[in-house]
């Protein structure tokens, strides 16, 4: 092909890409008269490019569509959902012949006459401008697509075209981006040099420490950090948005709706998240195909929906995010969710399990009945709900990447599909450690703290029955002997004679323990996958090659939990296990404290959560400003509070320890003397001798502690922490729903400071007393266990109408199983989070309040 | 010699049916005193005696993996997945490094030998009295001077039952 038409079909299928998303755009702001021009012009353009290369049927359907264009930007014809829908119908064109030309070098013959004469007629002012008329005439040109698309489409696409990186494309509208073409094979080279450099660089770091030469040491230093910033940058090259693979998903719902005749909302979040470009090309389809089976049978026609008492407007959610070095992606809807009857019935029809097995499982186990092969069959597809349509072709190919499916799913409320994808291609920081001889690599995100056992004063591992467990402070820790999950040798002296490590690891909600012999460094490490004759041990994540050359297998805590706590590899001990695992998460809730000394008397503590930063600075920064202390702080200047009363700033050289609130400019410091230790307690405070700044006292460790009142001191602070320059922003309001006055004093300061203007109620009745008020908020955040009207019951009556039925709902609990969660989204709130999490507050607070993307 | 006329009864048919591959060169290795052959164009390395890290839970014909210039590849024992007995303790394995889908393997063999190239005329199918573990993963016998070869088909080999 030459070289002057592959240039053209780059650039035309750039122009193409944004164009779907601007013509969508553009029904929903007719009047926006740069967004028409940009359009104008990339249909514009093709058309001239065309001319000049002699492509006389692409020519002829971007000019028809430019006439209409250009109508429209003069203002002699308006914008109309059916030009529109005609003027993407231009676009499929186009985009199928440009497809035809990729794979053959040629124009592919085609009909367009009857296209055009629609596109003629609009210019000519002859199409009503109401869009009823649209449903009839909609076929026709659908017809005529169907019956030239099967030559095109059948001619692979060609790879070696599409080959250069699509630069992060962004809605039309903007400048021209910042970018350049580079082939992806560039790329894949320089990542494979970069970590071979890496590996060579962790080689020469292994060497040095051994060799202790002081000429190699400074080089080697900057060698090593030029390599690191180099792997970052080469990395991100590598990155990109999920958005991008998202891009046709508005498109397509919008299609869908009309062609079913259904009202969709398409709500994306998280179209920031970055990952590998490999993976998103792989995820690309399978998502596609979700989407649409949302669309087409997970959420019911605006009739059904009405007499199920729900909004007309079905949703279908996009969420991605990542989780402990994992993508996850939800894909959900509000419809009319899974019926497990008729799953039961199909499965015993088809011959998968017998009654008696069925009786045993729960409604989660027969759901996933729908990923089986042979569950979707044409008969399946009509009889149950639908969902059966190629669902177990999907779980393959994300299966094949080394990810997985789930599902949850409540009948009337909708269905959500979870697909958690691994991170195939990363480097992290890892833990390597030893068990029977062997090294391993432990991922640090998953890592919260390691304890040394053994005979001395220090923790001991305990054994019930055979189960081990570490009573570490205050919780009993289930524990996994490395040894023993990976079927090691046990001729070594085992792991409770003598010394060893315990990792405390965390997966969702369940803490647990790895127990190892040996601890040794940490390290950065480049995960490959393991070959795929390996990979259906669940335990490993990947392998690496450490410094010193030797390959080690990198531990999946993920997998370990699912092994040890629900798989049936250990069946005889994960009865036991799961009993004692239930144990711990059922004692009373835990809060991580943040123990500090200031002033005379007991100890201090405040909840580590709520604490953004802790800061050692040099006492000479420290200077006094009128009536109060400040410091300059990232760039602006800080109040400083001393806890110990209003003595004197700090004397002499040292650091002074801070405890430091809230982000950004708005960021207050605490002085306190000492900062002590970081524990787990149950809060359970005693009023008794409270005083101003404290909520009064509570026994951590033995020993009576203050626990701070976070909203006294930033009260104190309140002049800089509301700052006059941003009072004319209108803040959003939130509406927290909380009984407990404890936690509205540590929910209140946290979102206050994060910009919003808060509201407080202490149940769900109060709360509707608000809205039957006509009490307007931007948001709600509920508590699950209240007096009188719980948070479910709120949602529900939320739901059901009035001015808040479409208001987002954020649930706060102490309480954050997965199966909480999953309730917790089915009943209508928008979100679920824990409570003290102050960060998972905030930035759902920020998602929920961003427009919906919708089409 | 009564074994060529064992492998004459194998027929035309067969015979004809390799006569694809026959041109291709095979790479010789012995296990457990067996003479085999890989198919050469498979091959991407072969290697002395490496440290080989093992790897827990893998299938028993898994040794483990090593690192080759900051790739890794997966050992599988030849002994261990043709059914033969261990190696004896102190003795290293050769790795002839084999590349399939895009992955490196290495197959561990006592002693590697050399480059042949075969003619289909040597060739026979297997024997039917051949056993089945070695029936799965054998392309077909040649006859290399006093010896016989069994070519491995290399797919075959690393398609492990776990």
């Amino acid at each position: 092909m030459d070289d002057l038409l592959a240039d053209f079909l780059t650039e035309t299928n750039e122009g193409l890409q944004n164009l779907d998303g601007a013509l969508l755009q553009l029904e929903r702001e007719p009047a926006n008269g740069p967004l028409l021009s940009e359009v104008f012009r990339t249909v514009h353009t093709i058309k001239g490019t065309c001319g000049f290369l002699g492509l006389s049927r692409l020519e002829s359907v971007a000019h028809a569509a430019e006439n209409v264009l250009g109508l429209w930007r003069d203002g002699t014809l308006t914008v109309t959902p059916a030009g529109i829908s005609l003027i993407l119908n231009a676009v499929d064109r186009i985009k199928q012949i440009v497809a035809g030309l990729e794979a053959s070098g040629q124009e592919p013959s085609g009909d367009d006459t009857a296209l055009k004469a629609e596109l003629d007629a609009v210019a000519a002012g002859q199409l009503p401008t109401e869009p009823a008329p649209r449903a009839p005439e909609a076929p026709a040109p659908q017809a005529a697509l169907a019956e030239a698309a099967p030559a095109i489409e059948a001619a692979p696409p060609v790879p070696e075209i599409r080959a250069p990186a699509e630069p992060v494309a962004e809605v039309v509208g903007g400048s021209a981006p910042q970018t350049i073409r580079v082939a992806v094979d560039v790329l894949e080279d320089l990542m494979v040099l970069v970590s071979e450099l890496v590996l060579t660089r962790n080689q020469l770091l292994q060497l040095a420490r051994s060799e202790e030469n002081a000429a190699f040491s400074v080089p080697l230093q900057r060698l090593s950090q030029i390599t690191s910033d180099l792997q970052d940058g080469v990395m991100k090259t590598r990155m990109q948005p999920i958005g991008n693979a998202w891009q046709k998903l508005p498109r397509l719902v919008r299609d869908l709706s009309q062609e079913l005749g259904k009202r969709i909302v398409l709500d994306m979040r998280g179209a920031e998240t970055e990952l590998d470009r490999q993976v998103l090309e792989l995820i690309k389809d399978p998502l596609t195909h979700m989407v649409r089976n949302s669309a087409d049978h997970g959420l019911e026609s605006p009739e059904q929906r009405r007499a199920a008492g729900k909004s007309e407007t079905g949703r279908i959610m996009l969420n991605a995010f990542h989780e402990g070095g994992h993508i996850v992606l939800e894909i959900g809807d509000d419809g009319r969710g899974l019926n497990t009857e008729r799953i039961k019935a199909k499965v015993l029809a088809q011959g998968l399990t017998t009654e008696a097995e069925l009786a045993t499982m729960n409604e989660r186990e027969i759901h996933r009945f729908i990923f089986r092969a042979g569950f979707s069959t044409a008969a399946a597809v009509t009889s149950v709900s639908g969902r059966g349509v190629g669902m177990d072709v999907v779980k393959t190919n994300i299966e094949r990447i080394g990810g997985a499916v789930d599902l949850r799913s409540r009948e009337g409320h909708g269905s959500t599909f979870i697909i958690k994808i691994p991170l195939t291609l990363a480097i992290v920081a890892a833990l390597i450690v030893e068990a029977g001889g062997e090294r391993f690599a432990i991922p640090q995100n998953g890592v919260l703290e390691l304890v040394r056992v053994g005979d001395g004063d220090g923790p001991k591992v305990e054994r019930i029955k055979d189960a081990q467990v570490l009573r570490l402070r205050d919780r009993l820790l289930p524990l996994v002997p490395l040894r023993r999950i990976l079927s090691l040798s046990e001729d070594t002296p085992p792991a409770d004679s003598g010394e060893s490590f315990v990792v405390v690891t965390q997966v969702g909600a369940q803490l647990f323990g790895i127990v190892v012999d040996r601890v040794f460094d940490t390290e950065e490490i480049v995960v490959k996958p393991v070959a795929p004759i390996l990979r259906h041990i669940t335990m490993f994540s990947g392998n690496t090659i450490l410094g010193d050359g030797s390959v080690i297998m990198i531990l999946d805590p993920n997998g370990i939990a699912r092994a040890t706590g629900l798989g049936s590899e250990i069946a005889g001990d994960s009865a036991t296990r799961a009993t004692q695992t239930s144990a711990v998460a059922r004692g009373p809730r835990q809060t991580a404290l943040l123990l500090f000394r200031a002033g005379e008397g007991a100890p201090k503590a405040v909840p580590l959560a709520l604490v953004a930063r802790l800061e050692h600075l040099p006492a000479e920064r420290v200077e006094q400003a009128g009536d109060s202390m400040v410091v300059q702080y990232r760039g602006s200047l800080m109040p400083l509070l001393p806890i110990a009363g209003y003595g004197a700033p700090p004397t002499g050289g040292g650091d002074q320890p801070v405890l430091v609130f809230g982000d950004g400019d708005r960021a207050l410091g605490l002085m306190v003397d000492e900062i002590l230790d970081v524990v787990d307690a149950v809060l359970d405070i005693d009023q008794a001798g409270q005083r101003p700044g404290f909520l009064g006292s509570c026994v951590v460790n033995g020993r009576v502690t203050e626990i701070l009142d976070t909203a006294h001191w930033l009260q104190q602070a309140k002049e800089d922490w509301f700052g006059n320059r941003r009072a004319e922003i209108v803040r959003p309001r939130v509406l927290i729903v909380e009984d407990s006055a404890f936690f509205r004093n540590l929910v209140v300061p946290a979102v206050t400071a994060g910009g919003y203007e808060v509201t407080t109620v202490s149940n769900g009745r109060e709360a509707l007393a608000l809205r039957d008020a006509d009490e307007m908020f931007d948001v709600i955040v509920s508590d699950i266990e209240m007096p009188e009207l719980d948070g479910f019951g709120l949602v529900s009556a939320v739901r059901e109408g009035g001015i808040w039925a479409d208001l987002p709902m954020i649930a706060l609990s102490g309480r954050c199983e997965p199966e909480d969660v999953a309730r917790g989204r089915g009943a209508g709130f928008s979100d679920y989070i824990g409570k003290y999490d102050r960060d998972a507050l905030l930035a759902s607070l920020q998602d929920c309040l961003q427009p919906a993307v919708a089409s | 010699m009564q074994q060529p006329q064992t492998l004459n009864t194998g027929g035309p048919p067969s015979r004809a049916a390799l006569g694809v591959d026959a041109a291709h060169m095979v790479l010789t290795l012995a296990v457990a005193g067996q003479q085999c052959g890989v198919p050469v164009l498979s091959v991407r390395d072969v290697l002395g005696v490496q440290v080989i890290t093992p790897i827990p839970l893998a299938p028993r014909e898994v040794a483990g993996s090593l690192n080759l210039r900051g790739r890794i590849v997966t050992a599988v024992d030849l002994r261990a997945r043709l059914g033969l007995p261990a190696r004896e303790t102190g003795k290293g394995a050769m790795s002839v490094v084999v590349e399939v889908g895009g992955e490196l393997y290495s197959l561990l063999a006592d002693e590697v030998g050399e480059v042949l190239s075969l003619s289909s005329e040597d060739r026979a199918a297997n024997p039917p009295t051949l056993d089945n573990l070695w029936r799965d993963v054998s392309l077909g016998v040649h006859r290399q001077g006093g010896s016989l070869l069994v070519i491995f088909d290399v797919d075959k080999l690393l398609a492990l039952s776990a």
